[in-house]
């Protein structure tokens, strides 16, 4: 397949990897920030086969993780109403809530579907119009845009049973909050390449003129990782501090002008809470006051329980890198696929749900 | 007769007859069946092999074949797992009411085929009818018995280091096909359901090997669930090559679209065969014969490290565990 | 959410394109990429196109790396 198969070339990867380990000299610190990133890495055993003087870790770039429990608690609450169908994409169905998960709600009567593409949910909405269609927006920079489309869509058709739930984030102010809290040292980002697909790489600037820490926007094939942490390694080894760009193939220096439009057309900046974080400022997306009534927070009075979290879960702790996976009790044990304890075992992107598919052999 | 099936065609009464008459017996018929009797009577010498499945998949008619051939397959597939040839199946009903009839004669002219390509005979069967809602248009039951000849022992427990892991054909092309059929995902993908008798070409390599150890079927949960049961059975581990695994490039853009792995989407129509290595050229060779082993190919082998797990070599020459699927990856698909 | 993967676009109908990824076809929107030609490849992300793929660069970092591999065996 064109574009993917190139950037999995054996031979390439296995120079790439060699050339790394020569010029790697000092132990570095390196964060893969995102979980599509991580799952690569794994997947493809690309941590056992670099130099041990590199350390990775994972970061909380992981949306269905970071969403809090009060927030699939809200999704629970809309999928118990009635006429009302939730549409929502693969993970977040099983993701526990305080008492309940999407898929138990679904088992239990409620009308929930997974859908490939927000379009699908329009086309649900058109479908069913005497019901609410609310569709379950989670996703960073990445997906924002496509779900503000369909907002935007709904609104040129007159679609008025079509609604979001955004629980949208960003990620340039979370990676802000890690670096701030000093929590952990890192000599370098792996950032986002789709993410930055859309924002361009100016928002993560601050990452290297701020705070001296090397980065690269990687793409999510193995010679595309393995050249961001060439590129890492290098920058970090001549004492430079810049966001080199290692998938220009996709990430042009603008971004995409229309998606980041678009996405400013439906979506402001507002506080958002981070599972495991806490609140930072302007780090989610809220609808403007323009689509109020597509949103589905405005449109329905949603009835939240209390929520809380499981206190043996340690997700916080390994969405901000501080822990990993084999760090927690839960892990393997109580907390696996099948039984997800935490978002993170339950996402396909997450990180303990990576560690526990493809964790190499570190038995 | 009417074109929808009723619930009165489940009474056991006049209208239950005309339905088996009408739109079963065309099919199915055979001297056994044909006596009505309520149990089929039959004389067989040897071990008998025995096994039974339920098809609940949904849709029922996809791309190359319907829930009719599945359940004729699926259930001669498992027969085949032992060696066994195959001989005669059950066939169990349970009917929406509403049910079209047309759908019902297409889903039973498959059967009909099916078995007559395996060569085995419906002797028996049952059908009900329960009220709207309560089943997702047809469900099927399937039981089968089949002799296991002389000097064959084919078991999950019997794989053995040193052992060759062989795959008769491209993983994932049934899940796929389903998958791509499924409301809310409307792709156009070039891949039918591989939904197979294998039956025929297990006695095939049977005739080349007597080193056959282990014979699955990689059906739900995929090939990787399958190699860890084979792994925990015998207490031994599995070693697979990320570039010998043979996926049809359909089935490849589907799963990077949707973020799956074809090793853990179902087969309706492959074997997984462990074998003594000496006899992996000649298996192979013999696979490449029949129309349903075209693209074999050896995939690993069996090893003493990693006792009951799987182990994948990628293309980067890195190992990582393959786990068994956990969880729902996919919406019922066989 | 990351999951975005290249894809052929094979023909342009308003607001939606037929794309194409080793030989699965779907209808996407092209809302975000407006610009897009018959021919080029586009990162799909959820039923969207978000990137149209720059082929030069991508060529340029193919080269780049087997460049690296001519470096590493001039130095043998």
């Amino acid at each position: 397949m064109k574009y993917i198969d190139e950037y999995r070339d054996t031979e390439l990867g296995k120079n790439l990897i060699k050339r790394i380990a020569e010029i790697s000299k000092r132990p570095v610190k390196l964060m893969e920030f995102c979980g599509g990133h991580t799952v690569s890495i794994l997947k493809h055993g690309i941590r056992q086969l670099l130099p041990s003087s590199i350390e990775m870790l994972s970061g909380p770039g992981c949306p269905v993780c970071v969403t809090p429990v009060a927030d699939i608690d809200k999704a629970i609450a809309l999928a118990r109403r009635p006429e009302t169908i939730i549409t929502t994409f693969g993970d977040m169905i099983r993701v526990p809530g305080s008492k309940s998960a999407l898929q138990k709600e679904k088992a239990d009567g409620a009308d929930v579907r997974i859908v490939y593409s927000t379009r699908d949910a329009i086309e649900i909405a058109r479908q069913n119009p005497l019901k609410s269609v609310v569709f379950i927006g989670v996703g960073f920079e990445t997906t924002a845009p496509t779900v503000a489309a369909s907002v935007m869509q709904a609104m040129n058709e007159g679609l008025t049973n079509y609604h979001i739930l955004s629980l949208h984030k960003l990620c340039p102010p979370v990676m802000k909050a890690l670096l701030l809290s000093h929590e952990i040292n890192l000599d370098g980002i792996i950032c986002p390449g789709h993410v930055c697909a859309i924002t361009g790489a100016r928002p993560f600037e601050f990452i290297a003129r701020e705070h001296n820490i090397a980065a690269a926007i990687s793409g999510f094939e193995p010679l595309d990782i393995l050249l961001a942490v060439e590129m890492l390694v290098n920058q970090i080894e001549s004492g430079r501090h810049a966001v080199e760009n290692a998938y220009p193939r996709v990430v042009h220096e603008d971004g995409n002008r229309h998606a980041i439009d678009i996405m400013a057309e439906v979506f402001e900046p507002s506080s958002s809470c981070w599972r495991g974080i806490g609140v930072i400022p302007e780090s989610g997306l809220r609808v403007k006051d323009k689509y109020r009534a597509f949103d589905a927070e405005k449109v329905f009075e949603i009835e939240q329980p209390v929520s809380k979290e499981n206190p043996a879960c340690i997700c916080g702790d390994i969405l901000r890198g501080v822990k990993g996976p084999y760090d927690c009790k839960l892990f393997g044990a109580a907390c696996d696929p099948g039984h997800p304890v935490g978002p993170c075992m339950v996402s396909a992107e997450g990180t303990c749900s990576a560690y526990y598919l493809y964790g190499g052999e570190n038995e | 007769m009417n074109d929808k099936v009723l619930m009165a065609h489940g009474s056991g009464g006049r209208l239950s007859h005309d339905l088996i008459e009408k739109y079963l017996m065309p099919y199915l018929a055979n001297p056994v069946l044909n006596k009505m009797d309520d149990c089929a009577t039959i004389a067989l010498n040897g071990r008998i092999a025995f096994t039974t499945d339920s098809y609940v998949i949904k849709p029922l008619i996809f791309p190359g074949g319907d829930i009719g051939r599945l359940a004729v397959c699926g259930t001669i597939n498992d027969l085949a797992t032992s060696g066994a040839t195959a001989k005669y199946l059950s066939l169990g009903l349970i009917i929406e009411e509403g049910f079209p009839v047309a759908d019902l004669e297409r889903i039973m002219s498959s059967v009909s085929e099916t078995a007559k390509e395996a060569g085995v005979l419906v002797v028996t069967g049952d059908t009900k009818v329960v009220d709207h809602g309560s089943a997702d248009g047809i469900f099927i039951n399937t039981s089968g018995i089949g002799v296991i000849p002389e000097g064959i022992h084919l078991s999950g427990t019997r794989a053995k280091e040193g052992d060759k892991v062989i795959i008769t054909g491209t993983i994932g092309d049934h899940g796929v096909s389903v998958m791509a059929q499924r409301e809310g995902l409307k792709f156009s993908v070039p891949v039918e359901s591989d939904c197979a008798p294998l039956n025929g070409l297990v006695s095939g390599i049977l005739s080349v090997s007597l080193n056959i150890h282990c014979l699955r079927d990689p059906t739900r949960g995929g090939l990787a669930t399958t190699l860890n049961e084979l792994a925990v059975q015998s207490g031994v581990g599995i070693q697979i090559y990320q570039d010998k695994i043979p996926v049809k490039d359909a089935v490849r853009g589907m799963c990077e679209i949707l973020g799956f792995d074809p090793l853990y989407i179902a087969n309706e129509g492959k074997m997984v065969i462990i074998s003594a290595p000496e006899d992996a050229d000649s298996i192979i060779s013999a696979l490449h014969e029949n129309r349903y082993g075209k693209d074999a190919a050896v995939i690993g082998e069996v090893t003493s490290q990693y006792k009951g797990r799987v182990v994948l070599k990628t293309g980067l020459g890195a190992s990582r565990i393959v786990g068994m699927l956990t969880g729902d990856l996919l919406p019922r698909i066989c | 959410m990351c999951l975005a993967i290249p894809a052929l676009v094979k023909s342009i109908d308003g607001a939606m394109a037929q794309v194409e990824v080793g030989g699965v076809v779907r209808s996407v929107s092209i809302l975000l990429t407006p610009e897009v030609k018959d021919g080029d490849y586009i990162l799909l992300h959820t039923g969207y196109a978000i990137s149209i793929i720059d082929k030069d660069e991508a060529l340029k970092t193919l080269e780049m790396l087997q460049e690296l591999i001519d470096l590493e065996t001039n130095q043998v």
